[in-house]
């Protein structure tokens, strides 16, 4: 395999481009330019440290290392769907159900892929788990944080047809049915406009990238088919147990409609 | 255990808010008016009869205590019909639980009022027709919130004679939320009225 390695020098080429595109829209004043600077910043300080990481996590292999690392993945990607919602669940229940769905679905589905589809030897060679788990874990937060902000919008929203439909002698099931269906729907749907534009609209990034360091395309094609279907598993599932935790929660053990247990929005 | 057929409805130390407990039996057939100013409570405590908010104190319906059974069953026998009602589905006929044909006529509607499309009532034909939605469940006493709100005087007068009637054929024990005091004198038996954090009984 011939992978041209890129010095540093050649990556401050472009990073000047993006000085370039920052000091053009400050000059538009599209006041972005300060935001393309820092988030450029940590573009690079966060994935040198995670490139470190990684090569120490590669060099060492043990389970226990790998598992941490899965774990802090979890917990960051945990928070971050708390973050994307307007009006979460109060008293870390917003934190525990979405980091526990995509625990639930994201590992599983992980996990299976490891050891029934890719087989390395051992299943958790940090190679194939780590990245595996990474583009798992980032597509079904969004899809969790995506439901989730879904759900409580509407129930925050709408919270008096819910409770009309309760008056009417309802389950708390059939009274939030259709708001719960919807949200677990548009959980889903980036993933399936995902693959119905696969290859066409778009090259996958991390075919791109398996192209770009050197595998044969046939190669990276079924990787990114098997990535694609485990994504879209992981992040359906995720969305649907998060969805169908997060309505629970909204309605105590006498099937009223709580939304005291809702944050109200930030400002 | 047989279920009485018309049951009257027993409320015993029911506190919500700010408001005092108060204990309350309602006969079958019996209207009860509640009415107090706006914020005084009057809705939220309807709201904690039909068991959609916290509160304290117990309610039975005959020999029913909403205690022992669903909460969602408990709400299909004492139904609340809300100040304002909402509507979900695209047309009207899709919200009822059952044929409604005989009170559609006595409050005025033609035949095909349940193909209307909800986006296009006005506020007098939603309340009216959310008080013939609540009926077609088939429930066993009715908590009224301000049922004629949005209604003109004849309206208000075709709405009086039909739930009043219904209420008299079914043994129905309801609880009505109002604040005209000729209505209350027409179609309650008892009135209560709130000042400040309790119930007083109005002579």
């Amino acid at each position: 395999m011939n992978v041209i390695d890129l010095a540093w020098w050649q990556l401050a080429i472009a990073a000047s481009m993006v000085l370039a595109l920052a000091g053009v829209s400050m000059v538009a004043r599209l006041n972005v330019g300060k935001p393309i600077l820092i988030a450029g910043a940590r573009t690079v300080i966060q994935l040198t440290l995670i490139g470190l990481v990684l090569e120490a996590l590669f060099a060492v292999g043990a389970f226990h290392w790998v598992a941490l690392m899965a774990t802090l993945m979890l917990l960051v990607a945990g928070r971050e769907v708390m973050a994307r919602q307007k009006h979460r669940l109060t008293g870390g229940w917003a934190f525990g159900i979405g980091t526990s769905a995509m625990f639930i679905s994201g590992f599983t589905v992980t996990v299976l892929t490891l050891v029934v589809v890719i087989g390395p030897d051992p299943w958790y060679t940090p190679q194939y788990a780590i990245p595996l788990l990474g583009m798992l874990l980032g597509n079904t937060m969004t899809g969790v944080a995506l439901s989730l902000d879904r759900l409580t919008e509407a129930v925050w929203r709408q919270r008096a047809v819910i409770e009309n439909r309760l008056m009417l002698g309802q389950s708390w099931q059939e009274a939030i049915g259709d708001f719960r269906r919807e949200a677990m729907r548009s959980g889903m749907m980036p993933m399936i406009n995902a693959m119905a534009a696969a290859g066409i609209v778009s090259l996958p990034g991390m075919m791109t990238g398996q192209i770009l360091g050197g595998s044969p395309p046939a190669v990276a094609v079924k990787y990114q088919i098997l990535v694609m279907f485990t994504i879209t598993v992981g992040s359906g599932f995720g969305a649907m147990v998060a969805v169908s935790a997060g309505s629970r929660r909204l309605f105590d053990e006498r099937e009223r409609l709580r939304v005291d247990r809702l944050s109200a929005a930030r400002t | 255990m047989t279920s009485d057929t018309s049951p009257s409805l027993k409320i015993q130390s029911l506190s919500v808010g700010a408001l005092r407990p108060i204990d309350l039996t309602v006969a079958p057939g019996e209207v009860v008016c509640l009415s107090g100013e706006s914020g005084s409570g009057k809705s939220r405590f309807l709201r904690a009869v039909a068991d959609l908010e916290p509160h304290e104190g117990k309610v039975s319906l005959g020999d029913l205590d909403r205690a022992s059974m669903p909460a969602h069953q408990w709400r299909e026998q004492v139904m609340l019909v809300p100040a304002e009602s909402q509507w979900w589905a695209d047309r009207v006929g899709e919200h009822f639980c059952g044929p409604m044909p005989e009170a559609l006529s006595a409050l005025g509607f033609s035949d095909d009022v349940t193909s209307w499309e909800v986006a296009r009532l006005s506020s007098g034909e939603k309340q009216r027709l959310a008080a013939i939605r609540a009926l077609s469940c088939q429930p066993k006493a009715l908590l009224l919130d301000e049922p004629t709100a949005n209604l003109d005087d004849h309206s208000i007068q075709l709405f009086e004679q039909w739930i009043l009637g219904v209420i008299q054929t079914k043994k129905m024990p309801v609880l009505w939320v109002a604040h005209d005091e000729a209505q209350m004198a027409r179609v309650g038996q008892r009135h209560f009225r709130i000042q400040g954090d309790h119930w007083e009984l109005d002579q």
